[in-house]
């Protein structure tokens, strides 16, 4: 019997599993990868904390920038924690190990990136995340936290409505297996996948613990807000990173010429390169007059990145960009202790909203989100687990849904349908939106849930079947997918992120978060 | 184009019209021919370590390796297969932590300039694909030794101006650590990121030599070198 468990083993997830064992909790971490194959092992730019390393810088300057990209949406004390605590989060991951870059004065180097008024991201060369996120793992293993890779999480367990475990699909074996736990915290990432190849994130992101919190009755809230990366290569969509532009990168037309302030906040950058594209330019990042030795000492992934996904030596040439999917800023609902509706289930990470974003996160606090917030979940979640019963009812052990998914002759081809949603929601549910799109989004999207008992799991193999895994995260996809379109029709506005071409001001009635939730195994909706 | 893949006991050869890498023909494979071909993936992007295979007999990441006609992909070696093209990392995964590599949290200030980053730079960049385990020769016969990621990880701490007690570091490398490694160099070349654990091993091992660590091949057996050593 475990204390806390944690599902997800990225940034947040390891981030929330040392703080609860450092509290006295037994702590286990499940997957359904490995924990260094998170998602955050692709953010590039850096992570933000005031601490003032390369010119004046203040934790108010800080909550100020924060506040205003997110346009009125973000909670103002959430934003004070964030940037408050991401001073003493800096100090802890440079007290466990993080290799960072570095200034010739023997400090934390820091750089400047867009909605950014100092330079405030730290870093460790382009690799920033791939190397907070290994920094955690070894010190996960300094702690003896056991990990349980490749676990699919099926749902939330719940007894009188408290969280007591999770029930998962083993990947390797085929099995469900239920962990009991006197409390459970997600950590399992955002939910951009719904754009496919629209999209700079990794193959995982499918909002596995979003659909399973709102089964779980939690809530989902600001679902509407996704964030599109100004600069995604325009072939593979892989995440060219905002340092770039913030080091004095240009954006481009095909006539050669600048169009926006490159380092304005993504929404607008965003929208400006998509508003290229649809009067038939194509867009591209110049950082030729940066120079070699700064490209190969400060980006040195994006140099590689450019060379090997699109053919181009950025050294020589300008690289071709669009703007594509990145961040989720909608996510479970969490009060100011990181816990859900549900008592014992907490969130941290991507897949939880703390409302420190609003409408469009800046550069910088994703990465810090994941420290400040995983370490809080993990803290309070030890808390919690002292008043937790972790007793698994019976019927937890089945998964009728993981037999009812196999189908030897399906009428529908669901990886068709998947590639039909991710162009839907980019065209549709995108950068741009308007109530016609949004509508026909919305209707496609209740007719793929209502046909899925015609698609189905042809590979019957009990043993490793990504052909079912796939077919869960499309599942999971849908019902996230539901959450966004209903939300961006009922948002008659443009705020951050979301832009309605029918309605491009903002609305001070509408400065309120969006909910969803299950209630009879409907999707329900309000502002609040 | 014609790609085979090992599946289990049997090579199974698509024909498909693809161009692009590796992983986005697998992903092909799977979502228009063949929904049972079962491989790793992430963040096809070269940093998540997901997707390493063996093509043509050499380690690559799927996602980073533009396939040609006939070419043989293959799970990698030295690890349990799961199915088709995924293998067990666990225990590969596990010499990290039997290498104690990690830092003691520093509790004081720390002043760490340029230098102190680029000792280390490259030693960070390891994303953990299990390459340099595919092709390493000791590995395959002796499953005990903690191998070439392990101990690049285990450089990355001791050469970290942070780390207090490198001592204690380099305890944890010399029992089937550092002192097995022929230095053959079939890590080297693998390795998507340019590391070389060849040379950081060679690193360790002359650290340990500096902190009174001996090579327990060559201590007082036959055609050792006599250090003075009482000889058993």
């Amino acid at each position: 019997m475990v204390d806390v468990l944690i599902v997800g083993g990225g940034g947040a997830g390891m981030a929330a599993a040392l703080s609860a064992k450092e509290a006295g909790a037994s702590v286990v971490v499940l997957g359904k990868s490995y924990p260094t194959r998170a998602q955050t092992c692709m953010a590039q730019g850096g992570i933000n904390a005031a601490l003032g390393h390369a010119g004046d810088d203040s934790v108010e300057m800080h909550i100020a920038d924060t506040l205003k990209s997110a346009q009125g949406l973000a909670d103002e004390t959430a934003v004070a924690t964030l940037c408050t605590e991401g001073i003493d989060a800096l100090r802890w991951l440079d007290a466990i190990g993080v290799p960072f870059s570095r200034t010739a004065e023997a400090q934390i180097a820091q750089r400047r990136l867009g909605g950014a008024s100092a330079a405030r991201a730290c870093y460790a060369q382009d690799y920033s995340g791939l190397k907070i996120l290994h920094t955690l793992y070894d010190q996960c293993n300094r702690a003896g936290i056991p990990f349980y890779n490749e676990r699919f999480l099926l749902d939330v367990v719940t007894e009188e409505g408290r969280a007591c475990g999770v029930k998962v699909l083993n990947i390797r074996s085929g099995e469900v297996e239920v962990y009991p736990a006197r409390a459970v915290i997600l950590a399992t990432g955002g939910y951009s996948k719904l754009y496919g190849r629209y999209s700079t994130n990794a193959a995982g992101s499918s909002g596995d613990g979003h659909a399973a919190a709102l089964r779980a009755g939690a809530r989902l809230s600001d679902m509407e807000f996704v964030q599109f990366h100004p600069t995604g290569l325009a072939g593979s969509s892989i995440l060219i990173s905002e340092s770039a532009r913030g080091a004095g990168g240009y954006l481009l037309n095909s006539k050669g010429e600048r169009f926006i302030d490159e380092c304005l906040p993504r929404d607008r950058v965003a929208r400006a390169i998509y508003d290229q594209i649809t009067a038939g330019e194509t867009v591209a990042l110049d950082i030729r007059h940066l120079g070699k030795a700064f490209i190969d000492g400060e980006l040195p992934q994006e140099r590689k990145l450019a060379q090997r996904y699109e053919g181009v030596d950025p050294v020589f040439e300008p690289i071709p960009i669009k703007p594509v999917a990145h961040y989720t800023m909608g996510g479970i609902e969490v009060d100011a202790e990181s816990q859900t509706a549900v008592p014992g289930l907490f969130a941290a990470g991507e897949c939880a909203n703390h409302r420190v974003h609003g409408a469009n996160r800046l550069g910088g606090n994703s990465l810090l989100e994941l420290i400040v917030f995983g370490r809080q979940a993990g803290r309070n979640a030890a808390v919690a687990a002292k008043n937790g019963t972790a007793e698994v009812p019976p019927a937890a052990v089945e998964a009728p849904e993981l037999e009812a998914c196999f189908n030897d002759a399906p009428e529908v081809d669901f990886y068709t349908r998947r590639d039909t949603l991710a162009t839907l929601f980019y065209e549709q549910v995108g950068l741009v939106r308007d109530a016609d799109r949004l509508r026909s989004a919305l209707d496609a999207v209740k007719a793929m849930q209502a046909e899925l008992p015609k698609m189905g799991v042809v590979d019957r193999n009990r043993a490793y079947n990504t052909n079912r895994t796939d077919f869960l995260e499309l599942v999971n996809l849908l019902t996230v997918a539901e959450a966004v379109a209903e939300g961006a029709l009922r948002r008659e506005e443009s705020r951050g992120a979301h832009y309605r071409s029918d309605f491009p001001e903002a609305n001070a009635a509408l400065a309120v978060h969006s909910l969803s939730w299950i209630k009879e195994e409907r999707l329900c909706f309000d502002f609040q | 184009m014609k790609i085979a893949v090992k599946r289990g006991d049997e090579t199974v050869t698509y024909a498909v019209d693809f161009e692009g890498t590796l992983l986005e023909l697998l992903i092909h494979i799977k979502t228009h021919v063949d929904p049972t071909l079962t491989f790793a993936s992430g963040c096809r992007s070269s940093v998540c370590g997901s997707c390493a295979v063996r093509v043509n007999g050499t380690e690559a990441l799927a996602c980073s390796y533009k396939p040609s006609d006939g070419d043989l992909v293959e799970p990698l070696r030295n690890a349990e297969v799961i199915r088709d093209l995924v293998v067990n990392m666990d225990r590969p995964l596990s010499f990290n932590a039997g290498a104690q590599a990690w830092i003691d949290p520093v509790s004081g200030a720390i002043r760490m300039g340029h230098a102190d980053e680029k000792a280390n730079e490259l030693q960070s960049d390891c994303i953990l694909c299990g390459s340099c385990y595919s092709a390493c020769p000791v590995y395959a016969v002796k499953p005990d030794f903690e191998g070439p990621f392990a101990l690049t990880r285990s450089w990355r701490y001791v050469s970290d101006a942070r780390t207090a007690d490198v001592r204690s570091k380099l305890e944890a490398v010399q029992q089937n650590g550092i002192w097995d490694c022929t230095l053959c160099n079939e890590c080297v070349p693998v390795c998507p990121q340019g590391i070389a654990p060849k040379q950081d091993i060679n690193m360790l091992r002359t650290k340990s030599g500096m902190e009174g660590f001996m090579d327990p091949n060559m201590m007082g057996g036959f055609g050792g070198l006599d250090f003075g050593a009482p000889s058993f």
